[in-house]
C-alpha cells in the first residue's frame, strides 16, 4: 500500500455545547476512493470543512504526504493539492463558466489568462470526460454540469485530494453513472478521492474503502465495501439494525383526489399534457420519471400554486374553482415541498413560526387578528417532541436545523391536521437512511388512517417499496400506472424513457 | 419657441454637461466598485463633502492644485476604510454604518472648515485649474472645444471609464470583486481573500468619491461651501443602478442625468420666466426617479450585496 495522500488525526470539532468531530483519524492513499458514511449530523461536513481550511480543528493535525501542515483557509488546502466539491455548490450563477474556473487564479501580464483557462479546460475535458461550455453563464448549466464545473475547478487548481460532499443527492440516476466513471478516471491516475454518501449501494459500488462516523466519533471502517452488505453497513451508520417498514395489503376507499384532463402553460419548467390521475383514501400513488419531465409543475398544481389552463381537479369530491393554496388546504391537502429550504420553511424564521405559517389565520394561532405566540410555542413545542425533531428549541432559527430535521418539521406540520391527501415531493432526498425510515413509517401510518399519498420521487427502489400504485411521467404526459405488484425496475425504467406502458 | 430653444443649445451647452457629469462619473464609478463587491456606500455624500473641504483646504494652504487633489483622494480611501471596517471586516449593518459615515463626514467637514478658516464675510477662494487643450483635437469643430478643452479632472473622468472596466472585467482582481460581491463563498473556497477583496474595493470606490470631491471644490466652485454636494451622492447611488452595476452604462447614465441638468440650468436663463425657478430645478431628480423606475425593473444587483461574510456561519 502506498503511503498515504493526506492523513488526520485526531481531529475534534465543536460548536458551542455541539461536538461535531471528536478524535477523528483518517487517511487516504493515491488512487484509493475513500467512502465516508455516516446519518445527517454525523459530521462529516464538518470534518471535510476542516480538512479543507474551512474550519479550525480545536484539536488534532493533519498531514499531506507524511508531512504536517497547518490549514487555515480553502488557499492553503488548495496549495497543499485539496479540492472540494461543496454539498451546496460554491459558484456565482451569474458570471461565467470559465470565470467562475478562473477565480482566485493569477492573470498573465495582469490580464485574465483566459487562453490558458480554456486550454486546461479543454484538456481536463479530455482527460475524464468533463466537458463544459466555457462562454455559459452557470445559471444556465444543469445541477449535474454545475457539480462537473466544480470538480473541473478543483483539478484546474491542481488537486491530487477531491472530496465530494454527497455528490450524488442531487444527480438523476444517469448523471450518477457519468460521475462514477469520471472519478474512476481519476483515482486511475492516483487522485485520493473521499467520497461522501449515505446511499449505501452507491458507497458498495464505488469505494476501495470506507469509514463510518456516528456523532463526530468513528464507528467503524470497512476495509472491503464491495463485499460487505448494506445492512452492516447501515448498522454501524445508526448504531442499530434498520429493518424495512412492514406495509400491509392496501384496501382503498374512494378517490381523495382526482385530475381531469389537465394542462398548463405558464411555467418555467416542463408543462403538463392532458393529465389525468387519481389517488384513493388509504393508498399510496408514486409518480416516478426522470426529474424535470414535468414533476414539478403537477406538485405545483395540486397544491393550488399553479393553476391549469384547462383541466378539473377534486379534492375530497369537491371541485378546486381558483387554485389557491389556501383552497386546496381548506379542502384538506398537505404538501411537502420539494425545495425545503426556499418553499418548505422560511429560514430566518423560528421554527415555531414556520411550523404554523399555513395555518396562520385559523383559530387555532390566532384571535382577533393577533397571534397566539403561547399557542404556537406549544404546537411546536409539542411537534418537537412527537417528531424528536433535534434543535435546540422552538425559537430556533429554522435554517439552522440539518435536512432530516427540517423533513420531520414539514410531515409534523402537515400531518398535525389530518390532511385527506398529502402530496409530498422527494420525501427522502438528502435523508440518511435512518431518518429516511422515519419518513417512510410516517406515510404507511397515514394510509392506514385513510389518508391518499401522492410521492413525487426518482429513486425507484423507493418508490416500490411503499406506493400501491405507480405512475410514469415524461415529457408532462402520463405514460401509464403500474400496480407496484407488477412493476419492476427494469419496466419503469422502460417507461421513463416515454415507452408506453399499460395501465 | 425657436428662440429659447436656441438659448438652450448654445455653444456651451455641450461643455457644461461634460463638467456637470464629470464629478457624477467619478462617484458613480466609486460606488460601482463598492457595490459590485457587495458593500453598499451610503457614506457617499459625506465623503464627497469632507474630500471637497480637505481638497480645498490642502490647495488654499499650499497653493498647489494636485496636492489639494492628493489630499481629497487619500480623504476618501480613508473615509472608504472606515466605512470597510465596519461593514467588512466587522459585518454590521451597510445601511446603518454607510450613513454614519455620511453624518460624521459632514459634520466633520463643517467643523475643520470654521476651525481653519473661521467666519469669513467673503468665503475664501482658490485659482481654479485651468482648462487644458489637447492639440488637434480640440480645433475639431463643435466636439473640440466642449470634449477637448477642457480640465485635467475631466480627461481623468474620461480615461477612469474603459480603465474602471478594463479592471472590472479583464483582470483577476476584478473577477475577484465580482465574485465576492456575487457569492463570497465561492471566492473564498477558490482561495480568495473575502475580506481583502472587499476591503481593498471600497477603499478604491472612496478614492474615487474623492476625486468627485475635490472637482466640486476645486473646478466647478473654486470655493468650499456647505451645499456643495447636495445630493449629487445619492445621485450616483441611483445612476450605478441605472447603469446596472456596469462602468460604460454607468458614466452613460451620469451623462444623460448631466444632459439633464445642463438643460434645466439653461432653462431657468432662458426666457421661461414666468415658470418658477424651483420647477426647472426639479427636473434632473424627476428624470433620476423615472429612469429608476424603468430601468430598475430587470437590473439585478450583485447577488451578496449588503451581505456580510463570515466563515463559520451556514
Ligand atoms: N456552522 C455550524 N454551526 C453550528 N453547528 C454546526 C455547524 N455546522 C455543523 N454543525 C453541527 O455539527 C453537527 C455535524 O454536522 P455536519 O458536519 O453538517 O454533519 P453531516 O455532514 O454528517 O450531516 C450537526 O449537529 C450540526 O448541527
Ligand atoms: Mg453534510
Amino acid at each position: 500500500m502506498p503511503a498515504p495522500l493526506i492523513e488526520m488525526r485526531g481531529i475534534s470539532k465543536r460548536f458551542g455545547a455541539v461536538v461535531a468531530n471528536e478524535a477523528v483519524d483518517l487517511s487516504v492513499a493515491p488512487g484509493e476512493i475513500l467512502g465516508l458514511l455516516g446519518e445527517n449530523g454525523a459530521g462529516k461536513t464538518t470534518l471535510m470543512n476542516v480538512l479543507f481550511g474551512a474550519y479550525a480543528p480545536d484539536a488534532g493535525e493533519i498531514l499531506v504526504q507524511g508531512r504536517p501542515v497547518t490549514i487555515n483557509s480553502s488557499a492553503d488546502a488548495l496549495a497543499a493539492g485539496i479540492g472540494m466539491v461543496h454539498q451546496h455548490f460554491h459558484l456565482a450563477p451569474r458570471l461565467s463558466v470559465l470565470e467562475n474556473l478562473l477565480i482566485g487564479i493569477p492573470g498573465k501580464s495582469g490580464r485574465i489568462d483566459r487562453a490558458g483557462g480554456l486550454a486546461r479546460l479543454a484538456e481536463i475535458g479530455r482527460q475524464h470526460g468533463l466537458t463544459l461550455d466555457p462562454g455559459l453563464p452557470v445559471s444556465a448549466l444543469s445541477i449535474g454540469e454545475q457539480q462537473r464545473l466544480e470538480i473541473v475547478k478543483a483539478l484546474f487548481r491542481g488537486a491530487r485530494l477531491l472530496i465530494l460532499d454527497e455528490p450524488t443527492a442531487v444527480l438523476a440516476p444517469t448523471e450518477v453513472d457519468g460521475l462514477f466513471s469520471a472519478l474512476r478516471s481519476m483515482a486511475a491516475q492516483g487522485l485520493g478521492i473521499i467520497f461522501i454518501s449515505h446511499k449505501l449501494n452507491e458507497v458498495r459500488a464505488l469505494t476501495h474503502r470506507c469509514v463510518v462516523l456516528r456523532h463526530g466519533r468513528v464507528t467503524g471502517r470497512v476495509d472491503a465495501p464491495a463485499s460487505t452488505t448494506s445492512s452492516e453497513m447501515a448498522q454501524l451508520m445508526c448504531g442499530h439494525e434498520i429493518v424495512p417498514p412492514a406495509r400491509g395489503p392496501s384496501t382503498p376507499g374512494a378517490a381523495v383526489l382526482t385530475l381531469d384532463g389537465i394542462s398548463t402553460s405558464r411555467h418555467s419548467g416542463m408543462a403538463l399534457r392532458d393529465v389525468s390521475l387519481f389517488v384513493r383514501a388509504g393508498e399510496i400513488l408514486g409518480i416516478a420519471g426522470v426529474s424535470g419531465n414535468g414533476q414539478r409543475a403537477l406538485a405545483e398544481v395540486i397544491s393550488g400554486v399553479l393553476a391549469p389552463d384547462v383541466g378539473r381537479m377534486t379534492i375530497a369530491g369537491k371541485v378546486v374553482s381558483r387554485f389557491s393554496p389556501c383552497e386546496v388546504q381548506a379542502l384538506g391537502l398537505g404538501r411537502i415541498p420539494e425545495d425545503r429550504m426556499t418553499t418548505g420553511l422560511v429560514t430566518n424564521l423560528p421554527l415555531a413560526d414556520s411550523m404554523v405559517l399555513p395555518r396562520i389565520g385559523t383559530a387555532a394561532f390566532s384571535r382577533n387578528g393577533l397571534l397566539r405566540p403561547d399557542a404556537i410555542r406549544a404546537f411546536a413545542e409539542a411537534q418537537i417532541k412527537a417528531y424528536d425533531i433535534r434543535c435546540p428549541g422552538p425559537m430556533t432559527r429554522a435554517g439552522a436545523l440539518s435536512g432530516g430535521n427540517l423533513q420531520k418539521a414539514l410531515l409534523a406540520r402537515e400531518l398535525a391536521f389530518d390532511p385527506k391527501v398529502l402530496v409530498v415531493s422527494q420525501p427522502t432526498r438528502g435523508l440518511d437512511i435512518g431518518a429516511a425510515r422515519f419518513v417512510h413509517e410516517k406515510f404507511l401510518d397515514m394510509r392506514a388512517r385513510g389518508c391518499g399519498i401522492v410521492v413525487i420521487g426518482e429513486d425507484l427502489e423507493e418508490l416500490l417499496m411503499f406506493c400501491d400504485r405507480i405512475t410514469v411521467m415524461y415529457e408532462g404526459r402520463i405514460v401509464g400506472t403500474l400496480d407496484s405488484a407488477d412493476a419492476t425496475i427494469a419496466r419503469l425504467g422502460l417507461m421513463m424513457t416515454g415507452a408506453e406502458g399499460h395501465s | 419657441m425657436s428662440v429659447v430653444l436656441e438659448q438652450i443649445f448654445q455653444v456651451g451647452f455641450l461643455a457644461a454637461i461634460i463638467r456637470i457629469a464629470t464629478p457624477l462619473a467619478f462617484a458613480t464609478l466609486g460606488e460601482m466598485f463598492s457595490e459590485r463587491a457587495g458593500v453598499l456606500n451610503l457614506g457617499i455624500e459625506g465623503i464627497m463633502l469632507l474630500s471637497a473641504m480637505t481638497g480645498f483646504t490642502a490647495t488654499s494652504l499650499s497653493g498647489s492644485l494636485w496636492l489639494g487633489v492628493l489630499a481629497a483622494v487619500l480623504t476618501g480611501a480613508l473615509m472608504g476604510a472606515v466605512h470597510a471596517l465596519f461593514t467588512v471586516a466587522l459585518g454590521l449593518s451597510q445601511h446603518v454604518c454607510g450613513i454614519g459615515v455620511t453624518l460624521f463626514s459632514s459634520g466633520l467637514a463643517y467643523f475643520l472648515y470654521r476651525l481653519i478658516f473661521g467666519q469669513q464675510s467673503v468665503p475664501p477662494s482658490i485659482k481654479s485649474f485651468e482648462t487644458l487643450p489637447i492639440p488637434v483635437l480640440s480645433d475639431i469643430p463643435v466636439l473640440g472645444p466642449a470634449v477637448f478643452n477642457q480640465f485635467s479632472l475631466v480627461y481623468m473622468a474620461m480615461a477612469a471609464v474603459p480603465l474602471a472596466a478594463f479592471v472590472l472585467y479583464r483582470t483577476p482582481w476584478g473577477l475577484s470583486v465580482r465574485m465576492v460581491g456575487e457569492n463570497p463563498r465561492a471566492a473564498d473556497s477558490a482561495g480568495v481573500g473575502v475580506i481583502a477583496t472587499r476591503f481593498q474595493a471600497v477603499v478604491l470606490g472612496g478614492a474615487l468619491m474623492g476625486l468627485a470631491g475635490a472637482f466640486l471644490s476645486m473646478v466647478q466652485f473654486n470655493a468650499f461651501t456647505f451645499g456643495l454636494v447636495s445630493g449629487r451622492g445619492w445621485v450616483a447611488i441611483a445612476l450605478v443602478v441605472f447603469g446596472r452595476w456596469d462602468p460604460w452604462r454607468s458614466a452613460g447614465a451620469a451623462l444623460l442625468f448631466a444632459f439633464v441638468d445642463a438643460l434645466q440650468l439653461r432653462m431657468q436663463a432662458s426666457g421661461l420666466g414666468h415658470i418658477p425657478y424651483e420647477a426647472f430645478l426639479m427636473l434632473p431628480f424627476i428624470f433620476t426617479i423615472v429612469a429608476m423606475a424603468v430601468m430598475s425593473r430587470n437590473a439585478i444587483a450583485p447577488s451578496a450585496l449588503l451581505k456580510p461574510f463570515r466563515r463559520e456561519e451556514r
